[in-house]
């Protein structure tokens, strides 16, 4: 690969919502191009709609870390790259034969029997940040602990680590976290969930840890492997997910009324706030393991790949003036939850989440605003998954 | 149209439940795929149509054929 201009990633721009400015100018003029990482490696980016969903549903494409060339995107990603990984980052078969030990879990009817129990979980938080008061941070104190609970419940962790598993995750999404606190909070992590697992062995509940570890078919840190994915990508994403969101809909007051307005319109609503926001930032990372034309560009054997899901999601092609948040919009195959057979095995849980969240936050404080001036609110430029560090709300 | 779906291929993401829930299903013991009606009518086309283009692991193929 020749030497690359850009860099990954490359900062936002002055709309804090909206993807780095040069990656949309890549979309438009060189949609496979070469940008440089962190550690000034090439690797090829992805930028158009099409040329993602190619690419992500094709097995030349790894996502195998242990394959020679496979793309980190900080030294944080690359430590945690040579652990022991979940089946995100494997290939079929074994890759299938894992997630299908977890898939029956998160069905659409399984997940929607669950609506009774988050809902109860969404108003307990709802009662307690209200009670008496007219001000709050919004992640803090609803966004943040819901999915959290949620996780939980599913996976049979006790809810009062959650501020050691917090603390856990965001150093391992950070790409600035000190290589030996990455290493620390991995192995706290493990063997936090490692512990766990070999107690539910004998002490089991109805959680999914439990579930796995009756199957007998699994060692011990298969089992904390994929309960650290799950406990990860479980709050980390619908949290930021719904406290961007509310600040979206604050910052466009018009879709806003046009959402408080239409009862059944929150379903939609979320595809739409899904793929306008497109949260996971750093993009979702392969490797080729076989010579393969992408977008008209040869891609070769152990070349990396970044698909830049948020400009894919803006793609012109299939989203006419993808820059508008644009609550009526045809938001069909966008890519939030990615692609392929990787594509978030969590994602109804996701929705149904964001789903109660908002009718939760919405439909009752009619009020709501922010309590401090939008120039005021820091973004997570550094997360692996975007948004907001607090969210000071008042209603 | 004829529907077939390949479950060897299916990783469970319930895409299809979503977009035509009369057609397909899923396991509850691995949510891969259960093809409910193999000859959807007519009426069926489109919401076929988006849940095979929807479909994350290509495990849905569709076949010409008279409708039902
Ligand atoms: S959309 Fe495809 S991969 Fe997902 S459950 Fe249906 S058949 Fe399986």
């Amino acid at each position: 690969m020749a030497t690359a201009t850009t860099t990954h990633p490359a900062p936002r721009g002055t709309c804090p919502f909206a993807p780095p400015p040069a990656y949309q100018q890549a979309a438009q003029d060189a949609p496979v191009s070469k940008v440089a990482l962190w550690d000034g490696t090439p690797c090829w980016l992805v930028t158009r709609h099409q040329d993602a969903r190619d690419l992500l549903a094709d097995p030349r494409f790894s996502a195998d870390a242990a394959r020679p060339g496979f793309p980190f995107l900080s030294a944080a990603a690359r430590h945690i790259g040579a652990g022991k990984t979940s089946f995100i980052r494997m290939d079929d078969p074994e890759h299938g034969r894992l997630r299908r030990m977890l898939t029956g879990d998160f069905t659409i009817r399984k997940t929607a029997a669950l609506r009774p129990a988050v809902q109860q979980v969404a108003d307990e938080l709802f009662e307690r940040m209200t009670a008496g008061r007219t001000e709050a941070d919004l992640v803090a104190e609803f966004a943040l602990p819901l999915p959290s609970l949620v996780i939980c419940l599913l996976l049979g962790v006790p809810y009062e680590d959650h501020a050691f598993f917090q603390r856990c995750s965001r150093t391992l999404l950070s790409r600035d976290s000190p290589i030996e606190e990455v290493a620390a909070a991995q192995q706290e992590l493990t063997e936090y969930l490692d512990a766990l697992t070999d107690h539910k062995r004998t002490h089991p509940d109805d959680g999914i840890l439990s579930r796995l570890a009756a199957r007998g078919e699994l060692p011990t840190e298969e089992i904390g492997a994929m309960g650290r994915l799950l406990l990860i990508a479980g709050h980390e994403t619908t949290a930021n997910m719904t406290a961007l969101s509310v600040l979206a809909l604050l910052r466009h007051p018009d879709q806003l009324a046009r959402l408080r307005a239409d009862p059944g319109g929150t379903p939609a609503a979320v595809e739409e706030l899904l793929r306008w926001l497109s949260i996971v930032q750093s993009g979702v990372t392969r490797v080729a393991i076989e010579d393969a034309e992408i977008g008209g560009v040869l891609i070769r054997a152990g070349e990396g790949v970044i698909c830049q899901v948020n400009t894919a999601n803006r793609d012109e092609r299939r989203y006419p003036d993808g820059d508008a948040l644009d609550l009526a919009r045809d938001t069909r195959r966008h890519l939030a939850f990615g692609f392929g057979v990787h594509q978030c095995l969590g994602q109804p849980l996701a929705r149904l989440e964001l789903e109660i969240a908002l009718d939760t936050l919405l439909r009752r404080l009619p009020g709501l605003r922010l309590a401090v001036p939008f120039e005021e609110i820091r973004f997570r430029h550094e997360m692996t998954v975007y948004g907001v560090e607090t969210l000071p709300v008042a209603w | 149209m004829i529907v077939h779906v390949d479950p060897d291929r299916c990783c469970g993401a319930g895409q299809c439940v979503l977009a035509a829930p009369e057609v397909f299903d899923q396991r509850d013991e691995d949510g891969t795929v259960v093809l409910l009606d193999a000859r959807p009518p007519a009426a069926l086309v489109r919401e076929v149509a988006d849940a095979v283009a929807a479909c994350p692991g290509g495990a849905i193929r569709l076949e010409e054929g008279a409708p039902r």
